[in-house]
């Protein structure tokens, strides 16, 4: 057991950024994981980002397999994984040069020299070893035999082959960066005793590694100091960290239990939504209705069929995906079902960059499919709101008999953060239009004449049998109908619909400055880069400056354009190419926008946004 | 169990039905299956609030809107996905499946192979007329080689899969082929595809009179249909023929037509079906007869269902977990406390 001493020579820190870098199955996901969670459970606010290949094994030592896990943890608000880092821990070759350029000159590296051998140099195209040929001068580079000493400290524990002590080495360097940052690697050795339940040897040789590296790193004077960054200042209560998927896999549970709805969800896994999937397969005990169909098609109209008879109903996927389940989406507006569509956003077009992130399926949310088919789309903007924004996704379409599509992309949904946890008693109501009895006659489309939402009677409710379909029906009968006057009807009552939930939905109140000289808009998953720019020059003095973020994207919240007039400069910041963009410029069309674009895969960088917008005031 | 009834008065054919004009051709074998499902459904255990129709694109698929129970129209060939979605919702609906060999060989041929291999309880009834018929006479998946079609005027290229064959190879533990000139036997199979557990398959020969017109009659015209067709009961041997003298046996992999009273042949040589049997092999082969054409219930093997499967592990788990409510998840393990 350790015990942290006091530390009378830490330096005092309000944030640092550390990334872990390594081939994809040296376990650095598991690393940042365990630093990340550590460190919130100490108090400390953080945001991480995940960054690795599409392939699950690539070729060891090469440059397209390294994978990356940053983190950044503060005693201050923190609200991106950080650009710029103060610390790398490189297992190999191929991640120190992947990797290098993201240093803050003067920082630390710490490697694993035994990793640097001639083949693995050659692998990473180093032509020289860079530990030997003074191109790393200006950095503090910390020289670890990680490998060897893993195996030093395994050399007494039994059963374990030789691939398992080397795939141990993450836990060497993760003891260390614990003993840097003065964390307590108690958490881990928790996990380990978890995890490993029947496999004790396993439990040992972790827990060994771990303390091996954490003494290792107190132990000798290759670290000169150490750093200490205090808990945070955060709302009271409890919270736990989160990652962007399971925030949304239980944001539905949540509007299952309030709603007292059964949760059916027809999936089909695809990166990287996956993990919503992998977590709400987990809650059968809460009577969780988790359907792996063969195709994505099959996922949304499973789905259908589920809503049809009664059930909260979603269906997971990413942009392929939801190109796939176009048709279907377009069914379940046409027979007005409740059902919620999840759309983590990956790079595209076609496969893309499936482990990256992008907002570029915006418009293919509003408007991928044939004819006239709106639905209410919404998008998260953290790895903690996506609890939020799911829960929010299946009142709509519950109370508004119509599908919504949830947008969030790969950067929120991999990410983690601290959530304060809700409670059930916390959450709004959720209604819904089942109907058991009606007064008179009833027909399928009577409609709550506030939001135009259909009734919902489902099979097995004695005298409401109808029939549904994808053909147009009668406004009133609910039969097929051609007639041309009531399709116009029809489409008009759909969209105006969709167009109520604006009754339903908040204003949206800028962050910063209410008015003035520039507007920053956002949508979706990249609040948090944007939030922290607008503050940094906020906070420099520039207080003409707001930032209005969106997470209704359709309908708009009712006030968007009295927002929009308030500035003189408005400039929508997307990862795409301008989607969102030239949306409000059709909605909004004497009003001029200005556009920030990237589409690189990678989130935004808190530098090229100051820059950006710097050049406006 | 008692028959469900309305009113205390026992279903009838129209209680399923509805005020919807039929829009199919005049003579079409789909007013004979409209009316033998309408005719079986009142025999089944089943209340009619509990009865629901999933179709998906193409003239078969315009029967839900001609019954009086619960249905929805699909998309094409999606039908058994959002059957299936609504089984699982809630297992104690009769879910039946309507389908075409465009919507269910073609479009839907993913989702046709995969609903059978799960098992989920649901009855698909198949309506086979070789052809696209909504679409105006192209040739389908299940059309015959040479066959000249709008799509085909010199003749099909593509050979065709036997519904059959397809399903049994994706483990269909229950199909039944009909004859859309046979509305009792129809109605007696629907009532056993119903009491089946598991997903049961019925395909009916399915004449369109309009683009493939007379392309079952060497096997369902009445002249020749008892020479033509054997039709099959489990336990029963399989004899067939005018003077009901001609029977089946195996010799050695292959099935064999023989005489009774010739070369020594009695009613004891015929083989006896065996509908129960797990092991498809004997099956397959009479789905692939083509003289006689074997009908009736060719299979009907008991398995376990996917709801069966689901349900046991849903009950297991919840009888040993502790979570009851989310709140019990949401602060179960590692949370902390800000102060």
């Amino acid at each position: 057991m350790i015990t942290l001493d006091k530390k009378p020579n830490a330096e005092a820190l309000d944030a640092v950024v550390i990334r872990f870098v390594g081939d994809s199955g040296d376990g650095m996901q598991l690393t940042g994981t365990q630093f990340s969670d550590t460190s919130a459970m100490f108090g400390n606010d953080v945001a991480t980002f995940p960054n690795y290949p599409s392939e699950i094994r690539a070729p060891q030592g090469s440059l397209y397999g390294v994978s990356g896990f940053q983190v950044h943890i503060g005693s201050v608000e923190v609200s991106t994984p950080g650009d710029n880092v103060d610390l790398l821990v490189a297992m190999n070759p191929a991640g120190l040069k992947t990797n290098l350029y993201a240093v803050k000159p003067g920082h630390t590296i710490i490697v694993d020299t035994d990793s640097f051998t001639k083949k693995n140099l050659e692998k990473a195209q180093y032509e020289t070893n860079p530990l030997e040929d003074g191109s790393l001068e200006n950095y503090r580079v910390v020289q670890v035999q990680m490998t060897s000493l893993t195996k030093e400290a395994l050399k007494d524990v039994e059963g374990l082959d030789n691939k398992s002590i080397t795939r141990s080495k993450n836990m060497f360097a993760l003891g260390m960066v614990y003993w840097l940052y003065n964390r307590s690697p108690e958490h881990t050795i928790e996990f380990f005793n978890k995890k490993f339940k029947s496999k004790p040897h396993l439990i040992e040789a972790n827990t060994k590694v771990l303390n091996a590296g954490y003494f290792y790193a107190e132990t000798i004077e290759l670290i000169p100091n150490s750093y200490s960054i205090s808990p945070a200042r955060m709302a009271k209560g409890t919270y736990r960290i989160i990652m962007g998927n399971t925030a949304t896999a239980w944001g539905f549970l949540a509007a299952a239990e309030k709603s007292g709805l059964e949760l059916f969800l027809g999936s089909y896994p695809i990166t990287p939504a996956t993990d919503i999937l992998h977590e709400l397969v987990k809650h059968k005990h809460f009577g969780v209705k988790a359907f792996q169909a063969e195709d994505e098609i099959a996922g949304i109209t499973s789905a259908i069929g589920a809503s049809f008879a009664g059930d909260l109903a979603i269906t997971t996927t990413s942009g392929p995906g939801l190109a796939l389940k176009g048709e279907a989406l377009g069914l379940a507006m046409m027979v007005e079902l409740p059902l919620v569509v999840v759309n983590v956003q990956r790079g595209g077009p076609s496969t893309g960059l499936p482990t990256k992130t992008e907002q570029s399926d915006l418009l293919q949310a509003l408007y991928g499919r044939n004819g006239e088919s709106p639905v209410i789309v919404l998008a998260a903007s953290t790895p903690a709101n996506c609890f939020n924004y799911a829960y929010e996704a299946a009142k709509l379409a519950l109370e508004h008999m119509t599908p919504v599509i949830l947008l969030t992309d790969g950067y929120i949904a991999n990410g983690s953060a601290p959530w304060k946890v809700k409670s059930i008693e916390e959450m709004p109501e959720i209604k819904n239009h089942l109907i058991k009895e009606a007064k008179g006659d009833w027909n399928p489309y009577d409609r709550d004449p506030e939001t135009l939402a259909r009734t919902w009677a489902i099979p097995g409710t004695p005298g409401f049998e109808h029939r549904v379909g994808g053909l147009e029906k009668d406004k009133v009968t609910g039969n097929v109908s051609y007639v041309p006057e009531n399709h116009e009807v029809m489409v008009q009552t759909r969209a105006a619909k969709v167009k109520r939930v604006q009754n339903h939905i908040p204003s949206i109140v800028p962050e910063f400055s209410n008015e003035g000289d520039l507007l920053v808009i956002g949508w979706g998953g990249t609040y948090g880069a944007l939030h922290s720019a607008v503050k940094e020059l906020y906070e420099e003095g520039h207080r003409n400056i707001g930032f209005a973020h969106f997470n209704y994207i359709n309908p708009l919240p009712k006030n968007t354009e009295d927002i929009l007039r308030r500035f003189k400069k408005i400039i929508v910041c997307e990862l795409n190419n301008g989607q969102f963009v030239n949306v409000l410029r059709m909605n909004f069309s004497n009003i001029n926008f200005l556009q920030y674009n990237k589409v690189q895969g990678l989130p935004f960088a808190n530098s090229e946004l100051v820059e950006q917008f710097k050049s406006l005031i | 169990m008692e028959t469900p009834t309305l009113n205390n008065k026992k279903y009838t054919y129209k209680d399923f039905g509805n005020d919807q004009e039929v829009r199919w051709c005049p003579g079409c074998d789909d007013y004979v299956i409209l009316r033998s499902v309408q005719k079986a459904l009142p025999e089944m255990d089943v209340k009619k609030e509990d009865v629901v129709f999933i179709s998906g694109i193409g003239c078969s698929s315009r029967f839900p809107y001609y019954m009086g129970t619960y249905g929805m129209h699909g998309i094409h060939g999606r039908a058994p996905a959002i059957a299936s979605g609504v089984k699982l919702a809630n297992p104690d609906l009769s879910v039946w499946v309507i389908t075409g060999d465009g919507d269910s060989m073609a479009i839907g041929g993913n989702h046709f192979i995969h609903v059978l291999r799960r098992n989920i309880d649901l009855n698909i009834i198949l309506f086979n007329n070789e052809i696209y018929g909504l679409t105006k006479g192209q040739f389908s998946p299940t059309s015959l080689v040479g066959q000249k079609t709008k799509s085909s005027p010199y003749g099909n290229t593509q050979p065709p899969f036997s519904p059959g064959e397809l399903a049994i190879g994706a483990h269909a533990r229950f199909f039944a082929r009909i004859s859309g000139n046979t509305p009792k036997e129809m109605t007696e199979t629907f009532v056993e595809a119903q009491k089946f557990k598991g997903t049961s398959l019925v395909e009916v020969m399915q004449n369109c009179v309009i683009f493939n017109d007379g392309c079952y009659l060497k096997y369902t015209d009445k002249n020749v249909r008892s020479d033509k067709q054997v039709y099959v009961e489990h336990g029963k041997p399989m004899i067939f023929g005018k003077e009901g003298n001609k029977g089946l046996v195996l010799n050695g992999l292959k099935l064999e037509v023989v005489t009774i009273g010739e070369n020594g042949i009695t009613e004891d040589d015929i083989l006896v079906h065996d509908a129960h049997e797990k092991d498809p092999t004997l099956h397959q082969m009479l789905v692939r007869l083509e003289y006689p054409l074997v009908t009736g219930i060719i299979r009907s093997y008991n398995d376990v269902t996917l709801e069966e499967r689901e349900n046991a592990l849903t009950e297991e788990i919840k009888s040993k977990s502790s979570f009851r409510c989310t709140d019990d998840l949401f602060f179960s393990g590692e949370t902390y406390e800000v102060k």
